[in-house]
């Protein structure tokens, strides 16, 4: 049988008094994109770099393919390739001048390293523009180059922290694109995020974590099945009608109908297949109310709302931005 | 697996690495016109404020031009001056996770280090072969031997190594751009506070013990001692060699302990 991906067992990392890891239990298979899910604090970059042997641990285990990450860092870093939350390319070179960098530093020699820098130039649709400095490309451009960094020397296991932070919606969605299909070249995925959406996208499979643990992990639609499926989103013109809204949207055995007053707008889990029969005659019912809807919309459930459902309690991240508020 | 046997044999060398680290660093310099024009006028700013707004190089001093006395102190001084980029860079690679990026990668790490201290050499070498020229133009006269002028320019690169390894613990200890650069400052007092512009005699007490006993005034020192060649003794009191062994050592020791804090702070993250 071949070796998992990453067997991480009971990982702790202390920065001081902060805990940022705290038991940590992870395995990811061979074969697949798996997505680490959490709000900011989480640990996220901190699991991240200590699979990329970038940290020592207090204590725990940690094994990339089969490799002890404490014990041999350097045959570790032979097998992953690092993407981190910032784009980190040299502004200062051009497209190619920074693959043929990492190339090399992969240990290649330069026939090889120029190959392959155009091998993911191209790949990547960057060639057109791989003689220009990264200084003037875009952010989306400079986060396609930086992944491609990593994937000059086919590394098992691909590390991307964050990879669409601060990207528009044009850009995240090429770099999706551009994620899609690394696992059909051989190389494991382990992403970051702080978006259902993003990892429902390109995962299959989930981790989401908090506090330096984990809160719950599955494929994506079973974890969205746990938390009630597609948010539906009713918004009314008169705040005096919200309460009777939330009440024809109420259905035995599923979450309540959450009220917003100052945006004017219920919102509701749609659930298994009966709970959505529900919704509809609960909508049918405010009609015939003679209520007057604004807007209607079904969307996906917030990091948010996954982790009120799964957990009971709000996210660390949310406690602190309520605490500063 | 058979993808990690083609590409996961081989390694790249230290120096292989090195090389290709310092080649970012001074590509980076090169095509920055700002970091360009700042490392090209930094020094030549100091001689030619000197030359022109305070009149220097008309000055006589025990009956040498004062220029000849004051030109090699100044771009002693200057050094460090060259070199607090490299805080700014260190912090601001280590800010945007472009050094994480290159420790993940399985070439030996201290390269990432002896890489930034080559291209600053490089870098170096360039500001003090403009700054010499522009001395020479104001009116600079070498008095010593060319060997002794080449020891000079050479001595400035070996202080030039030491401060490196400052501005590298400087920029790992910072963390970020802004950060470093206000640590970089402190290199003022230390440079303002040495023979290089005002004569220590003319200093007040205190000022003076500080002055005598630290780096930049022997590193200054033993530059002009090379510089005034024969003259060395009448003017400084003592000979070159003295002066050129002094600032040596000082070399040494800032190189040992920074380096020692840099590879430290470099591990620790
Ligand atoms: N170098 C560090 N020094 C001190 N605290 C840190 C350091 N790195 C991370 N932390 C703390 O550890 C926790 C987890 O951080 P991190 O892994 O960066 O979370 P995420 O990436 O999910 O946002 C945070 O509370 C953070 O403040
Ligand atoms: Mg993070």
């Amino acid at each position: 049988m071949a070796d998992l991906t990453i067997e991480a067992r009971g990982l702790i990392k202390r920065f001081g008094k902060k805990t940022a890891l705290d038991g940590l239990d992870l395995a990811v298979e061979p074969g697949q994109v798996v997505a680490v899910l959490g709000p900011n604090g989480a640990g996220k970059t901190t699991f991240v770099r200590s699979v990329a042997t970038l940290l020592r641990l207090d204590s725990g285990e940690l094994r990339v393919a089969g490799i002890d990450v404490r014990r041999e860092p350097e045959a570790v870093r032979r097998v992953i390739g690092l993407a981190g939350q910032y784009a980190s390319v040299e502004p200062a070179m051009t497209g190619r001048e920074n693959l043929e960098m990492v190339a090399r530093l992969y240990g290649q020699p330069a026939r090889t390293a120029r190959a392959n820098a155009t091998r993911v130039l191209e790949r990547f649709g960057l060639a057109g523009d791989a003689d220009r400095l990264a200084r003037t490309y875009s952010g989306g451009m400079r986060r396609k180059l930086d992944l491609g960094a990593s994937l000059v020397s086919t590394p098992r296991l691909l590390l991307l922290d964050e990879p669409t932070t601060g990207l528009d919606p044009r850009a995240r969605i090429e770099l999706w694109d551009a994620i899609d299909g690394l696992v059909e070249h051989g190389t494991d995925v382990l992403l970051t995020t702080q978006y259902l959406e993003e990892a429902e996208r390109l995962a299959g499979h989930i981790v989401i974590i908090d506090h330096g643990r984990v809160v719950a992990s599955g494929p994506p639609a079973q974890l969205k099945r746990r938390v009630g499926g597609n948010v539906l989103e009713v918004h009314v013109r008169d705040r005096a009608d919200l309460a009777k809204v939330a009440a024809s949207l109420a259905r035995p055995g599923h979450a309540e109908p959450q009220v917003d007053e100052a945006t004017c707008v219920v919102s509701v889990g749609a659930g298994d297949q009966a709970g959505i029969g529900g919704l509809i005659a609960g909508l049918r019912a405010i009609d015939d109310a003679g209520v007057e809807l604004a807007d209607i919309s079904v969307r996906q459930p917030k990091l948010e709302e996954v982790f009120l459902a799964l957990t009971g309690q709000e996210s660390a991240g949310q406690a602190r931005v309520r605490a500063t508020k | 697996m058979t993808t990690i046997a083609a590409t996961g044999r081989r390694r790249a060398t230290l120096p292989a690495s090195t090389v290709l680290i310092a080649k970012r660093a001074v590509l980076s310099f090169l095509r920055t016109p700002q970091l360009v024009v700042l490392g090209t006028v930094q020094l030549v700013g100091i001689l030619v404020t000197f030359r022109y707004v305070f009149g220097g190089a008309f000055g006589t001093s025990q009956g040498l031009p004062y220029v000849d006395f004051a030109v090699p102190g100044f771009i002693a001084a200057g050094v460090p001056f060259t070199l607090i980029g490299t805080a700014v860079v260190m912090a601001e690679d280590l800010h945007t996770g472009f050094i994480d990026r290159l420790r993940s990668l399985p070439f030996p790490s201290a390269a990432v280090l002896a890489g930034r201290v080559l291209a600053d050499s490089v870098v170096l070498t360039w500001s003090l072969a403009i700054a010499t020229a522009v001395g020479f133009a104001i009116g600079f006269r070498l008095h010593g031997s060319i060997l002794q002028g080449l020891a000079a320019f050479g001595l400035c690169l070996v202080f030039g190594l030491a401060f490196s390894w400052v501005f590298m613990t400087l920029g790992l200890l910072a963390g970020n751009g802004q950060a470093a650069q206000g640590l970089a400052m402190l290199i003022f007092p230390l440079t303002f506070g040495s023979s290089a512009y005002v004569p220590v005699e003319t200093m007040p007490g205190w000022l003076r013990a500080f002055a005598e006993n630290q780096p930049i005034t022997s590193m200054a020192d033993a530059v002009r001692a090379l510089a005034l060649g024969g003259h060395a003794q009448d003017f400084l009191g003592h000979s070159a060699a003295y002066y050129v062994i002094r600032s040596l050592m000082w070399s040494a020791g800032i190189m040992i302990v920074f380096f020692a804090l840099a590879v430290a702070c470099f591990r620790r993250r």
